[in-house]
């Protein structure tokens, strides 16, 4: 006897009447026809693991992760260090001083602080909170975005905030989406197979909900859980990529519904915390997602004093905010950590080190024209490059003293195109 | 807001002096043409209606012929596809348009308030997956309808290069000419801007023009753009169409209002001459057009290299615009009566569509050359960001080619 589907109705799977099952499978055989369409078993949606609540106290039931004050309050300067430069990254962009950028989440700090320096992280273009979780410096950072001679992550080539170091162990951006994500494969798998590395570090892969859509990010995981490897996919959801809502990006429960379709351990948090994800995915040597439902800490709201709170209805903002790093200030103050005044010092001090690095980074030239040509082949350097270097030198020696436009272009060049012309 | 995994704040506006020989007033080298004051351009209603090739499609074939009293509207590009795509939702209703972004307008506004006029069904929004975009759209195409997609940015195309290629290029062939997905078109916005580093500067043309049974077509200007794009959504082969993303905003004209088409397969002449052949298409259009403007009236610091002799060359400027198939008699034709020839792509050199021109140029003129086939291309590296105007063919580039082929 059919009854109409009904999924209020429809029974647990693991309740259901067996009759064995097929010679190639575990699956069991059942004499009802259930269609499902959930992962949890039920109506109800994936759960969403936290910590601390709105206003930064543990939630019952939760266990704190062991953190003491040195290392909280250095996470929490590190995730204030994110909305500084954001806002000052944010206006040197509406300036038209660089081509690009993208808002930072503080939360990622959260994430980069559970991970071991050298654990390899291949990320989308959100992650500079990582480098400089782990020491890259506000210097480096204005290098990359001016794309000036100090430009260690990409000599100027790329667009701002594509970084890569591998001296951080932070694979080279790309803007290309997505693609990261069955390369982390390759890399949990590589450092599965490096004797020095096996069993103690793991790829971390970062990306948000939209990249989750494009097929790289099925093959990925796919490749990830077919082919064993410590990778760790944590993928960013704030709600929406780009104009289009999440609603439009997915019709199911998230990304995190995904994982058990690869046979992939899931788990659902607020913010980023992964310190188990990362465990999890070390011990099992097998891929792990983590969905973290995190916030964009936006350039406007954090670039004055308005979070200053000393009053009970500004923390009553800050709940409905429920702003990772409000809360995490919160959590502070009560553990007796943190005070107004250190938030002051914090602040001000941060400023000043971000104007500062700004200023010089502003004030330096390109990297050497020449450095054009260079890096596209390793070894022997094909003679079409060989020819084209040569092809516009001439043109320099040419047209580069008089011709103003390329007078003046030259100018911006470290050495002003001599290393091509004086060579 | 820049929630935008494609960064499509990407300032058109500052950038529009992408020619370098356009920056920084007062000029000191002289007042040479730059898109917003190109004589190729027609910002006239008169010279509108004379567009070459233009054929009207009106719903009474009596009046097709009929130019003069055709209403025009200043357009740029990207409000002039918008126009093309209003006229190709109202006239089929099997054409729907879709893409990631586009039902609010799209990272380049040419779908702007599409899906208000239309409906979220027929203009909407796909997830981030641009192989997705291209196999659904040849399902669509398939069934006979007449899908109209939006690769955000051409830099983005290769995860449906199997779609297109392996897919959409040989359903027709494979299936002995049962199947087909003429009805298919795919918009995505191309070339350099001059700041767009490595994945927003490509010009990826050439990697489809082995691909037969495709066609791709790059126009120049906004009556291009609609008549080219009409044609192209029409026609009963799938197109790709790039759109060069600096003329979106910068490239302005009078554009009939009315349903036209162009031609695909065939180049256009723009400037007519005798000596030197100088084939292009897409936003070097407008540099090409600067350089002649060099060598005929060279500005002082430009003088000492351009002979007085050359100065009065008649140089026959061609845009290609269909880059596949191309109209190799045109071109030939040219080169046959200049016997020179210079090619101008933002591409590398290396098997870009210059060299595929070169060689069939060869062939067909061999005895007719006096010059080597010349090519002014992007240099056979990615597009490096904080060297792109050392990297993208310009004026200069282009007019130091022009010398050098004349006096060979």
């Amino acid at each position: 006897m059919f009854r109409p589907l009904s999924s209020s109705r429809r029974l647990p799977l693991a309740r259901q009447v067996h009759l064995g099952h097929l010679p190639h499978t575990r699956s069991p055989l059942v004499p009802t026809l259930s269609f499902f369409n959930s992962v949890t078993g039920s109506d109800e949606k994936i759960p969403t693991f936290r910590v601390l609540d709105g206003v930064g106290k543990p939630v019952d039931g939760a266990q704190l992760p062991e953190i003491d004050e040195a290392f909280a309050r250095r996470l929490y300067e590190n995730m204030q260090l994110l909305p500084t430069l954001d806002t000052v990254l944010y206006n040197v962009q509406r300036q038209g001083k660089i081509s690009f950028h993208h808002g930072e989440e503080a939360t990622v700090i959260g994430s980069a602080a559970a991970l071991e320096p050298d654990d390899e992280v291949l990320g989308q273009y959100r992650e500079m909170g990582v480098l400089l979780w782990r020491g890259f410096g506000i210097d480096s950072v204005f290098a990359q975005c001016f794309g000036n001679q100090d430009d260690t992550s990409g000599k100027g080539r790329q667009m701002p905030v594509h970084f890569g170091s591998p001296t951080h162990h932070f694979q080279t951006i790309s803007s290309p989406l997505a693609t990261q994500i069955p390369q982390a494969a390759g890399v949990g798998y590589a450092l599965r197979r490096s004797p020095d590395r096996r069993s103690r570090s793991i790829a971390a892969c970062y990306f948000g909900e939209g990249a989750a859509s494009e097929g790289d990010f099925h093959a990925g995981l796919l490749l990830a859980s077919t082919i064993p490897s410590p990778t760790l996919f944590i993928a960013r959801n704030n709600g929406f990529a780009i104009s289009t809502p999440s609603t439009e990006q997915y019709y199911g429960d998230g990304i995190a519904s995904r994982g058990p379709g690869y046979g992939i351990d899931t788990v659902r948090v607020d913010g980023n915390d992964i310190l188990a994800a990362r465990r999890r995915t070390l011990e099992q040597g097998r891929a792990v997602l983590v969905e973290a439902m995190t916030y964009r800490v936006g350039h406007h709201s954090t670039s004055d004093d308005s979070f200053a709170y000393r009053q009970r209805s500004e923390v009553e903002d800050r709940k409905r905010i429920d702003n990772p790093l409000a809360r995490f200030r919160l959590f502070l103050e009560a553990q007796g950590w943190w005070n107004a005044a250190d938030e002051e010092e914090l602040k001000a001090r941060l400023k000043a080190d971000v104007m500062k690095a700004f200023k010089h980074a502003e004030s330096l030239t390109k990297p050497e024209l020449g450095e054009l040509f260079t890096d596209v082949y390793a070894g022997e350097e094909p003679w079409n490059i060989t020819e084209q270097r040569k092809e516009l030198t001439g043109l320099l020696k040419k047209y580069g003293e008089t011709w103003e436009p390329w007078r003046t272009e030259l100018a911006r060049f470290k050495n002003k195109g001599q290393d091509l012309t004086q060579a | 807001m820049l929630a935008t995994r494609r960064f499509k704040s990407l300032p058109l506006a500052p950038v529009i002096r992408r020619n370098s020989t356009a920056a920084g007033p007062p000029p000191p080298e002289g007042h040479s043409p730059t898109i917003a004051t190109s004589q190729l351009l027609r910002s006239t209603k008169e010279r509108a209606l004379r567009t070459p090739g233009l054929v009207w499609n009106d719903d009474e074939p009596s009046n097709a012929i009929v130019s003069v009293g055709r209403e025009c509207r200043k357009m740029n590009v990207y409000q002039s596809v918008r126009d093309a795509l209003s006229i190709a939702l109202t006239k089929n209703d099997n054409a729907v348009v879709f893409g990631e972004d586009i039902a609010f307008g799209g990272v380049f506004r040419c779908t702007m308030g599409l899906a208000e006029e239309f409906g979220r069904e027929r203009v909407f929004n796909t997830p981030l997956t641009e192989q997705g975009i291209a196999g659904f759209a040849i399902g669509m195409a398939l069934m006979g309808h007449t899908p109209i997609a939006e690769i955000q940015f051409a830099d983005y195309i290769y995860p449906a290069f199997d779609q297109l290629v392996n897919e959409a290029a040989k359903i027709r062939y494979r299936s002995g000419g049962q199947f087909n997905v003429g009805g298919l078109t795919i918009r995505t916005p191309t070339m350099s801007v001059g700041h767009g580093g490595l994945y927003h500067s490509q010009s990826p043309e050439g990697f489809f023009m082995g691909a037969s049974g495709l066609k791709v077509v790059i126009p120049r200007s906004p009556i291009q753009a609609k008549g080219l794009l009409l044609s192209a959504i029409r026609d009963p082969n799938p197109v790709i169409f790039m759109e060069p993303k600096i003329l979106y905003r910068s490239a302005i004209e009078q554009v009939p209002i009315d349903d036209f088409e162009l031609p695909l397969g065939r180049a256009e002449t723009l400037v007519a001459g005798a000596d030197l052949t100088l084939l292009t298409w897409g936003t070097p259009v407008y540099s090409c057009e600067t350089a002649l403007h060099m060598l005929a009236d060279p500005p002082p610091a430009l003088a000492p290299h351009v002979p007085e002799s050359l100065r009065k060359a008649k140089v026959e400027l061609i845009d290609l615009r269909s880059i596949l198939p191309w109209d190799a008699e045109a071109i030939t034709q040219s080169v046959s009566r200049t016997g020179r020839l210079v090619i101008v792509h933002e591409a590398g050199m290396t098997a870009g569509v210059g060299a595929e021109i070169a060689a069939e140029v060869q062939k067909r003129c061999f005895l007719r050359l006096a010059a080597p086939v010349k090519r002014v291309t992007g240099w056979d590296t990615p597009v490096a960001l904080q060297f792109e105007k050392f990297y993208i063919p310009d004026a200069v580039r282009i007019l130091d080619s022009i010398v050098e082929t004349l006096s060979y």
